[in-house]
């Protein structure tokens, strides 16, 4: 009969392992795994650079770019949103732009999109990104998600003819997929993506982390 | 020895997912976006806890199972390798529960998830394979 197994290698593997894992989690909370580095892309002078919240003299600006049917995203936008624009975009500190990048793996991603822009026709693009969001569970597995969207419409007391027709004729299609094609340029590849100052964070963020890198790019200035 | 060091890289995975979950951590590595979608349905939870608690849990109580049957004075027991199999059974019964909802009710993947499906059933086969091995040699019951 074999006699004991010496199992001390084996623990130390398993230390190994157990530093690893604590090494990884605590590089993950500093944050240093998705955040990188983003190069300029050019946008053309006369394209649509997307829905901006705030003052133009703030010294930092916040690119989303965001899916409405994205659960990250409306997390985002539920729990963190509000704090954004009451401490750090009503402040001054923060400007705000909003960039649609909806999914292709999210069938009902381009028509609240499309109700969103329709929306901003009539100057409600924020009002109806809200209800969108706040609502997302309501529209994410409905067959006919426009009916949803044409009572966020009617409720925000939108003109409905226009907005239909502006829905029926998928008036800001182009400019939707050009605003993804933007994203993909700076090498966005999934939902939330932030750009603050030259990073790239492919991540919903707590407010918090936000915060941080806030600062960071107010430091670069 | 495989299912321990299995058990500990599926604990890690469970709280990386349970500290996002609880908003220690501010970002989730994940490409596409699915495991944001998958952690913030209302199916992330399970009687009112995180699901990636549970996960944490199974995970450590299998870790701790795995290391108890290797004790000299348990390693020809069975009811290690008895137990390691039943937690880890009823791992894959949770695991197929919450793939299918992925699957079929949020319509997203979250890979972190995935990897966590593979560690619990790699762990069920390395079980089953001990316990198929414990019963083709004499053993303590």
């Amino acid at each position: 009969m074999a006699g004991p197994v010496n199992l001390k290698p084996f623990y130390v593997g398993l230390g190994v392992v157990a530093v690893a894992g604590i090494a990884a989690i605590w590089w993950a909370k500093e944050g240093g795994s998705e955040a990188r580095a983003v190069d300029p892309v050019p946008v053309s002078a006369g394209s649509f650079a997307g829905y901006v919240l705030g003052s133009d003299s703030a010294p930092v600006e916040i690119v989303e770019y965001a899916d409405f049917e994205c659960g990250g995203c409306a997390y985002f936008a539920i729990l963190t949103g509000p704090d954004v624009k009451n401490r750090l975009v009503s402040t001054g500190r923060v400007r705000w732009r909003f960039r649609d990048f909806p999914l292709p793996q999210h069938r009902n991603a381009p028509a609240a999109h499309l109700a969103a822009a329709c929306a901003g026709e009539q100057g409600r693009f924020w009002e109806m990104h809200d209800h969108i969001f706040f609502n997302q569970g309501a529209w994410v597995s409905d067959n006919r998600p426009a009916r949803r969207f044409r009572d966020y419409a009617r409720a925000l007391g939108l003109d409905l003819d226009q907005y239909e027709a502006c829905m029926d004729q998928q008036r800001y299609a182009a400019r939707i997929q050009a605003s993804k094609d933007e994203g993909v340029a700076l090498g966005v590849n999934s939902t939330p993506s932030f750009i603050i100052g030259d990073i790239l964070i492919p991540a919903a963020l707590s407010y918090d982390s936000l915060v941080k890198l806030v600062e960071r790019a107010e430091r670069a200035k | 020895m495989v299912i321990a060091t299995l058990s500990l890289i599926g604990f890690f995975v469970a709280l990386y997912l349970l500290l996002w979950k609880v908003g220690v951590l501010g970002s989730l590595a994940c490409g596409t976006g699915g495991c944001e979608m998958v952690q913030t349905s209302k199916y992330a939870e399970f009687f009112g806890l995180p699901v990636a608690l549970y996960g944490m849990l199974g995970y450590l109580a299998l870790l701790v199972v795995s290391l108890l049957g290797l004790q000299p004075r348990w390693v020809m027991h069975r009811w290690p390798t008895l137990g390691l199999t039943v937690l880890a059974a009823l791992g894959v019964a949770f695991t197929a529960y919450l793939t299918y909802l992925e699957a079929a009710v949020i319509h997203a993947w979250c890979q972190w998830c995935l990897v966590s499906a593979g560690i619990i059933v790699a762990i069920l086969v390395a079980a089953v394979v001990g316990l198929r091995a414990l019963g083709h040699t004499p053993s303590v019951q």
